[in-house]
């Protein structure tokens, strides 16, 4: 468990992208298994475990120490599950260190009666750092900002094995994968054990109109590209699933649509609130997402629907291998006999120029551009650079001023880069939205720069500036947001230009963005 | 007849004031005469009419101030006369030089004032000298029971292990420069990193202070010409200011005891948190009322709720002073 606790403290402190694959490939490198299977289950989020409650835990504490001296430190850290870790009276134990499995099996299978008695004796055996870890292994929050895909990665790092070789037999293992880890280290590949298994998808890359005139436009398909959520909807052996673009099962939001994928196959499309023709905004999507259970109002006012683009399996045959072209063949003679499911129409274009004017003119709001498909291209798992173009309308964009910024960590330690803008409503600046990129690296200099020079007050670690620099703020969408101060909540965004010639009086209004809404 | 403690020792705006001896004790502000328990800025400040203190303190606030810091110094060497008071200086375990303050009336309580101090072993200073006492003056910066310092010499190995972990990042340490920095190198050196360490401009003279004073910190070469070194040590400020900028995607690294509390960390931007504190935390400082026995306990400064508490628990007559103008931990 101390390795285990100090490689949650490591990624909960550690920012860049790089920094935590180096740490969790090490960790995995180092750590014995099942151990290290149990830790790939809790960052991976496929641990079910018995959910300790925070009234549990006060309760535990209020055993061990004085109620006044908890109150007085539970409020100068500020989180329980910390606290408790860091006030847990020592007590000189020889019981050997507890490990990653004794943990998890204790919170898998210890009885309800019997858990705090348990949780006690076993924080008694531990040290702070390893109480905390054992506490957010119970609590279910271990907030260190690890993705299925950033462990997958990390694995692969570690070996010769294709992150999307991972993936592809990802959904078929089970805690603690010691056959993952054996197949990783040289040995058998795992059998991909499940049914209705999920399969690595297809990305496109970005393609700007200049790079559009040496290819021809016969050898491509075009769709629109929709802004929903990719999905892969797999219906094999009796199981549905619903699967996000990085592996997540994401099916029991959606249970309105599962009952619809009466198919035998997988396919892979764009889910969508559609009401009858009209498709909805981003914004209600997001409603349906990360719910365990959905109402029925919600199923009603809400109704998910997915719109193909391709066919991955169908009949127990693997398809990816046969050109787009016959896919989408394929996919077109099958009958969905659903109205949740319709195929995302082809785009009828003769030349790149006819393309561009679809492009410019999308007949709902929900479309974000084009999609470019060579016909002849199978279907590969991963990013290649050449069969699929996403050609995304051009973004909006507003004028803002800078209001705050704060300094970034790794690279970019000492320099001030992210940023909080605002719009002018009347006299006063209204924060809209924060920006970390967008910049090059002599901009972000420029920008360090100015922060140092105008800062008129600072919080903390965060400064506040003089409203002096405008800044070209382009963004790819823009929901409404009672959250925010200024009702409106930026996708995306990102600084797209520094403004160094526009006086600030002269940035944009607040009404003028909501009028983009 | 017998004078009562509270008549001999009592806070004051400009810091405790002995009346009995009429001086003050880490003043905040000029006063004629002062006794300074240790060279931090916020317990040692120039221009007093006389100073007493170690000989290390006088010379490190020599380093700080210049020479003509005070009107007139007097070395604390064994127990002084001063006024209706008897004066001695003991090891804090603090910083270098750090020192307690007994103060023993003709006829009245024993008091220690023990300024800030610590009771882990350090390298770069004295250990901690319990001094029998009927009133003990006590800091409570870490005063709550969350606060368990870790051993150094672990906490430093999570340093090493970092740099072994990431071989092309610089690890940029902040700490404060006297004491601290040169603690950290030490315990460094303890764990056997014998590569050159780069430190910050601002930690030149101290560090070269400490040298003089025969501790070993091995080869020190400056951060702005840091050749090979990895390790980098620099005043926490130094963190917000463009001098990190030189360093190409470094691991921002903080010693002290407030890294304990994960929030204080993540508000710095800190990538590496070294818990390592130069102030007892709090089994020792509870360890060492214990062992002194005093009949009451005086808290300067810190989270004193905490420590009044426990008192209370353990029916030891205590009171908060509440002093102002210490740091928490300073930089």
């Amino acid at each position: 468990m101390k390795a285990f606790a100090r490689l949650l403290e490591r990624l909960a402190f550690t920012a860049g992208r790089n920094a935590k694959l180096t740490i969790l490939s090490h960790y995995f490198a180092a750590t014995p298994d099942p151990d290290r299977g149990w830790a790939l289950a809790a960052l991976t989020g496929t641990l079910d475990l018995r959910q300790v409650s925070p009234s549990l835990l006060r309760r535990l504490a209020g055993e061990r120490v004085d109620a006044q001296l908890f109150a007085l430190s539970y409020d100068f850290v500020g989180d329980l599950a910390e606290t408790i870790a860091l006030i847990w009276p020592e007590t000189a134990s020889n019981a050997p260190q507890v490990t990653v499995s004794q943990a998890v099996t204790l919170l898998r299978e210890t009885g309800k009666l019997a858990l705090p008695a348990a949780i006690a004796a076993t924080l008694d055996r531990m040290t702070p750092p390893e109480r905390l870890a054992f506490l957010k292994l119970g609590t279910g929050n271990l907030r260190v900002g690890v993705s299925a895909r950033l462990a997958q990665v990390a694995l692969a790092q570690g070996s010769q094995r294709r992150v999307e070789d991972i993936e592809e037999i990802w959904h078929g293992l089970a805690p603690p994968y010691m056959p993952l880890f054996a197949w990783l280290a040289g040995g058998e590949k795992p059998e991909a054990a499940s049914a209705a298994p999920f399969r690595p998808v297809m990305l496109s890359t970005p393609v700007t109109p200049d790079d559009l005139p040496p290819l021809d436009p016969a050898d491509y398909l075009a769709e629109w590209k929709w802004d929903g959520i990719r999905v892969q909807a797999v219906s094999e052996g009796g199981l549905r699933r619903l699967y996000s673009r990085t592996g997540d099962d994401i099916g029991a939001a959606f249970p309105d649509l599962i009952e619809a994928m009466d198919f035998e196959g997988a396919v892979d499309g764009e889910l969508l609130i559609r009401r009858d023709a009209d498709v909805a905004p981003f914004a209600d999507l997001q409603k349906r997402l990360g719910r365990k259970v959905v109402s029925k109002a919600m199923l009603q006012s809400h109704p998910a629907t997915l719109r193909l683009y391709d066919i991955l399996t169908w009949q127990g045959q693997d398809l990816r291998p046969l050109a787009l072209a016959d896919r989408r063949a394929r996919l077109e003679s099958v009958n969905f006999a659903s109205p949740r499911i319709d195929l995302s129409p082809l785009l009828p274009f003769a030349t790149w120029d006819d393309l561009a004017r679809l492009r410019a003119a999308p007949p709902a709001a929900v479309i974000e551009g084009v999609m470019i498909k060579r016909r002849t291209s199978p279907y590969v798992a991963g990013r290649p650079r050449g069969p699929w173009f996403k050609w995304k309308r051009d973004p909006m964009v507003v004028d803002a001023v800078l209001l705050y910024a704060q300094s970034g960590h790794g690279k970019r330690s000492g320099f001030y880069s992210d940023f909080t803008f605002g719009l002018w409503d009347g006299a006063d600046l209204v924060p809209v939205g924060k920006a970390y990129f967008g910049f090059t690296d002599e901009e972000l200099v420029e920008l360090d720069r100015f922060v140092r020079k105008n800062t008129t007050q600072r919080f903390g670690p965060v400064r506040q500036l003089a409203p002096l620099l405008v800044v070209e703020v382009a963004f790819e969408g823009l929901n409404a947001s009672p959250r925010h101060r200024s009702g409106l909540a930026m996708r995306f965004p990102r600084i797209s230009r520094i403004r160094w010639d526009k006086p600030a009086p002269e940035a944009d209004q607040l009404a003028t963005l909501r009028a983009m809404l | 007849m017998s004078l009562k403690a509270e008549d001999v020792l009592y806070p004051t705006e400009t810091g405790l004031y002995c009346a009995p001896g009429d001086f003050f004790i880490d003043p905040m502000r000029p006063v004629p005469r002062a006794l300074v328990t240790h060279g931090h800025a916020d317990h040692a400040r120039p221009d007093h009419g006389a100073v007493m203190a170690t000989r290390q303190t006088l010379e490190i606030m020599a380093i700080r101030y210049g020479a003509d810091f005070t009107r007139q110094r007097q070395i604390a060497d064994g127990a002084t006369r001063i006024g209706g008071v008897t004066v001695s200086f003991h090891p804090a375990g603090h910083v270098l030089g750090s020192a307690q303050i007994l103060i023993v009336p003709d006829n009245g309580p024993r008091i220690v004032v023990s300024g800030d101090y610590c009771r882990v072993p350090n390298p770069v200073c004295a250990p901690f000298e319990p001094v029998a006492c009927d009133v003990f003056v006590t800091e409570a910066t870490f005063g709550l029971p969350v606060f368990r310092h870790p051993e150094p010499l672990a906490e430093t190995g999570r340093l090493i292990a970092s740099m072994a972990e990431f071989p092309d990042r610089p690890h940029i340490v902040g700490a404060y420069a006297l004491g601290k920095a040169q603690r950290v190198i030490a315990l460094a050196r303890a764990v056997g990193h014998d590569r050159p360490i780069a430190i910050h401009g601002a930690l030149k003279r101290l560090c070269d202070y400490h040298i003089e004073q025969g501790i070993d910190l091995g080869e020190l070469v400056s951060a702005s010409d840091p050749g090979e070194a990895q390790l980098v040590l620099a005043p926490p400020s130094a963190f917000a200011s463009p001098w990190v900028q030189r360093f190409r995607d470094p691991v921002l690294s903080y010693a002290s005891g407030w890294m304990t509390v994960r929030a204080r960390a993540r508000q710095r931007g800190i990538e590496l948190p070294l818990i390592l504190s130069d102030h007892v935390d709090w089994p020792s400082l509870t360890a060492t009322i214990r062992e002194l026995g005093p009949q009451e306990v005086w808290i300067t400064h810190g989270t004193e709720d905490g420590l009044m508490r426990w008192c209370e628990l353990q029916g030891i007559a205590s009171r908060p002073l509440r002093l102002v103008g210490y740091e928490d931990e300073p930089e």
